[in-house]
């Protein structure tokens, strides 16, 4: 249980900068105005966040004494390989079910699908009446 | 012939078969012989059982030259955090949001999906979805001024070299 | 430091549990809901391991290594409902 100073000090930093990533990573999913930009926050954020804890776990337990450990690894590779899937999985079921981007998005793909959007919630969307008309 | 494809009924992709192993033992965290030869027979097992639900098999031979490529990756993930830790803390209403249809030139599908986990990773952008003739990626920019710069960026940086290493 | 400093690191994570929390209630959605789960998920795998080195024990590894598979296979399982209406075809 003798850890050098400075990797003390290293696994405190990756600690505490993977806390501080990963809270700003949920504040973009409680702030920000539609789906599709919620889902920026989270699958960057959380993350590279869970990845700098893990690798200050991997330093700290490596170190002190029980040989190397690999499972944080593992963890975070799996993380960083499942990320995408989910955001692509998730941002598919939103356009499937033509969940509202917020106005100023440029370019919406909704002229490209077979019908108009349709969700109850026009929140920080473009006015409603037009969408319905349209279906 | 006939001995090499009854080899291959028996065990099916040795290289999956070698990746579970050793994901075995990375779970275990240990080499101790029984759980050396348990990892191995999972091994075996797995692939052997699944084989009627994935009849083809993926063309990965050239796999292990993307190691570069992931490194910059690395770093570029890195990149993109403190740029979108940045987007966050700024207020929404400044931000602007676009959907961005990418036109795709890559044809091997395994390249396809390193290129859409690739853009889900890096500085503001998500791929939400592909058309059904594989030619346009459809991606989700958080914050782009300058669209044709992001295509032309996405193209040189990541859609190039995996078409120069995976063909 | 490391024991000063992981205090800091797990309250800052509450917080970001209950954002996400927030998201998870508020919906609207019904895609924004399984977001804030798939982000509650992430971030109690980081508690997780802050508690195993808080407590100096690597017996609760497991548990962390289970919910990423587990939030992932549920995320996926959920949107796979939502589009097809139905998780086995």
């Amino acid at each position: 249980m003798n850890i050098p100073t400075w990797l003390d000090a290293l696994i405190a930093a990756m600690l505490l900068i993977g806390a501080i990533v990963a809270t700003l990573g949920s504040l973009g999913l409680a702030r920000m105005p539609d789906f599709y930009m919620r889902l920026h926050g989270p699958t960057k954020a959380s993350t590279l966040g869970v990845g700098c804890t893990m690798l200050g776990s991997l330093l700290y337990f490596s170190t002190s004494g029980e040989g190397i450990r690999v499972q944080e690894v593992l963890i975070t590779v799996f993380l960083f390989v499942t990320a995408p899937v989910s955001a692509h999985v998730m941002a598919w079921a939103a356009l499937h079910r033509r969940v509202h981007c917020s106005a100023n998005t440029r370019h919406p793909p909704w002229p490209e699908m077979d019908r108009a959007p349709v969700t109850e919630h026009a929140a920080s969307s473009a006015p409603a009446g037009d969408k319905e008309s349209a279906d | 012939m006939r001995a090499f494809q009854q080899l291959r009924y028996w065990w099916p992709r040795p290289q999956f078969s070698v990746f579970l192993l050793v994901l075995w033992l990375l779970l275990m965290n240990t080499l101790s012989p029984a759980q050396i030869l348990t990892g191995a027979f999972l091994g075996w097992l797995i692939p052997f059982s699944i084989q009627q639900f994935w009849p083809e098999r993926p063309q990965l031979r050239k796999a292990w030259r993307l190691l570069p490529y992931l490194v910059n990756l690395l770093w570029d993930i890195l990149k993109s955090n403190v740029m979108v830790a940045w987007l966050i803390m700024r207020s929404p209403a400044r931000l602007q949001p676009a959907f961005i249809r990418y036109p795709v030139t890559l044809t091997n599908e395994f390249a396809l999906t390193i290129l859409a986990s690739t853009i889900s990773l890096t500085p503001g952008t998500v791929s939400t979805g592909l058309s059904p003739d594989h030619k346009t990626l459809l991606i989700h920019a958080l914050h782009v001024v300058d669209e044709d710069a992001l295509i032309r960026h996405i193209q040189t940086r990541y859609e190039q070299p995996l078409k120069e290493i995976l063909g | 430091m490391i024991a000063a400093v992981i205090p800091l690191a797990l309250f800052l994570f509450s917080i970001s549990l209950l954002l996400s929390l927030y998201r998870l209630l508020r919906g609207p959605d019904i895609t924004d809901r399984i977001l804030g789960l798939d982000t509650l998920n992430i971030n109690a795998i980081a508690v997780i391991v802050l508690a195993g080195i808080y407590m100096d024990t690597t017996m609760i590894f497991e548990a962390a290594l289970l919910i990423a598979l587990m939030g992932f296979v549920g995320t996926i399982a959920m949107t796979k409902y939502l589009v097809r209406g139905d998780v086995i075809e």
